[in-house]
Order: structure tokens, then sequence, then C-alpha cells
């Protein structure tokens, strides 16, 4: 709790100096009144946990970023074929995939990664799956979900060991 | 006299001009990257424009969303350079990861929990003799080609 709170002062007041790059005492100091403010707020509505303060493990969701880069790379060039070739061929899919990150966050993260790769979407979140629909059948492998699932339950300090590069 | 040593010099020193090579590499970086994101913009476009129902559109509206508008922002923060202005470039660039799939997904929810249907199997354009065709006897074989089975 006091180890969140004070995780999101820091993160705030950054925030707020690269935002601003203010050196005037008179308008730091109303920056640390706001960064306080919110802070005492969050307390006070009992938010202070892992959800609202997701900065504890930036170093994995940052690395998970560039491997997701990649992926919406390779699914950008896919789709941008498939839509600007003469006759477009499109198989649209739906499919039902296990979603195996326990946590609320990294539920949030697998089906955010979905719908950020283009030509998946995340239809609807259930219990413990996910519909997705594909705009290609080809997308709709469930091993590619499965490596994603992992990466992004690695990304938000669900797993502790490192999933490993498989090359794709 | 010696105002035209000048000129002179200045005319040799002119036409050996070479422009500096880094700044150079920085704007022609800058731009590459700009214009490869207006081509996924536009093909982004064309794909909402193209694609057959409202599944399939979102899928080329997120394209614009994700590489289209990221390699923009790149191309913004490497024309700019290490600057505040840059920085906040950035902070968009990330908010945008953020926010564009939650809106895509809200969207897309939406529209399921509405009861409407997608557009499943395989498609293609039809031609123009398939749709004159389809045109002149409307109702024979249109049904089975737009088919929409059910998606459980």
């Amino acid at each position: 709790m006091l180890r969140y709170g004070l995780v999101l002062a820091v993160v705030l007041a950054i925030y707020w100096f690269a935002l601003s790059f203010y050196t005037i005492p008179l308008i730091v100091a109303f920056g640390v009144i706001s960064v306080l403010l919110v802070v005492a707020l969050c307390a006070r509505m009992k938010i202070l946990d892992e959800e609202t303060v997701p900065y504890l493990f930036t170093l994995p969701t940052i690395v998970y970023l560039f491997w997701l880069g990649k992926e919406i790379v390779k699914a950008n060039v896919q789709v941008v074929k498939a839509v600007l070739s003469p006759d477009m061929e499109v198989s649209p899919t739906m499919v039902r995939i296990p979603s195996s990150p326990r946590t609320e966050i990294g539920k949030t993260m697998f089906g955010n990664s979905i719908t950020l790769t283009p030509g998946t979407v995340t239809v609807e979140m259930e219990e413990n799956e996910i519909l997705v629909h594909a705009l290609l059948t080809e997308m709709s492998d469930p091993e590619d979900f499965k490596a994603m699932a992992e990466r992004a339950a690695w990304a938000v300090g669900e797993t502790r060991e490192r999933p490993l590069e498989d090359g794709s | 006299m010696t105002y035209m040593l000048i000129l002179a010099a200045e005319t040799v020193q002119a036409a050996n001009y070479v422009p500096e090579i880094l700044p150079l590499l920085r704007n022609g970086l800058a731009v590459a990257s700009m214009v490869i994101g207006l081509f996924f913009v536009l093909g982004g476009t064309l794909g909402v424009l193209r694609l057959p129902d409202f599944f399939t559109r979102l899928h080329a509206a997120g394209m614009t969303d994700t590489l289209g508008a990221e390699l923009i922002l790149l191309g913004l923060i490497i024309q700019e350079g290490f600057t505040q202005l840059s920085l906040k470039f950035l902070f968009v660039s990330i908010f945008l990861l953020l926010t564009s799939p939650t809106a895509t997904h809200a969207v897309a929810n939406a529209a399921y929990q509405a009861g409407l249907k997608p557009l499943l199997g395989k498609y293609k354009i039809p031609t123009a003799a398939e749709i004159s065709g389809d045109y002149t006897k409307q109702d024979d074989h249109h049904a089975d080609d737009h088919s929409s089975e059910d998606h459980h």
C-alpha cells in the first residue's frame, strides 16, 4: 500500500515534469501539491494496488512491447497485402481461444495485444476464454495466441522466467 | 577588386559546399518513416472502403491506428531530436497503443452483443460479370454467396 503510493507519487512527479519543464518554484510547488492530492485521493478511494500502479514491471513490459511491435509489423504487412490485392481474398474466422493469464491486468494486456495486432480483434472476454475475430484463417492459429499469452503474462509479472525466444 | 576576390572565393566555397551528412540522414529517415506511415493509413482507408462487413472493416481501421499513426509519430520524433516536444510525441504514441485497442474492442463487443452476425468463410471481390449476373437474376444464387454461418 505505502509502496504503491510512493511509486505512484514518483511516476506522477516525473510525468508532471516531463510535460511542463518548469523550474519556477511557485509552479513546482503547485505540481507537488497536485501530485500529493492525487495520491491522497487514490488512497482514500482504496485503489492503490497493482492495477492502478502497474509501474513495477515497466522493464518486462518494454521488452514485451518490442516483441509485440515486431508482430504488429508482420500482421500489418499481411493485412495490407490482403486488402490491396485486386481480388481481395479474405477468410473471416471466429475462434475461441483459452486465455491463460490469471490476473485482471494480465488478461487486459493479452486482450489488448490481440486487438492491437491488425487482423485479429478481441470480440468478447469470458471467464477463461476469449472470442477472437480474425481477418484471415491463418491468423487464428492457437499456437501463436499461446505464445502471446505467455509473453503477456510475463510482461505484467505473473510468471518469473522469461518465455524463450523461438525465432518466430 | 578586393570585392571581386571575395566574391570569387565565396563562389568557390559555395561550389565545394557539401551538405552535412547527419541532418540529411535524419531528415531522410524522418520523411521515409512518415511516408511508410502514410502508406499504411492509405491501405487502412482503402480497406475500410473495400472490405465486406463491419468486423472485417475493423481490422483495416486497426491498421491506421497502429503502424500508420505510430510510424508518423516516429518520423516526427526523429525530425525533432532529443527535445521536450519529442518526449511528448513519445507519450502520445504510448497512449495511442493503450487507447486504440480499447476503443476497437468496445465497438466490436457492442456490435456482437447487439447481435450483428459476422460474415464468415471465404470472401472474394465479385467480378463485374458476377455482379451484372446477380443484377439480372437477383434472387437465384445470391443467397448462398453471402451466407453467414453460425459462429459457435
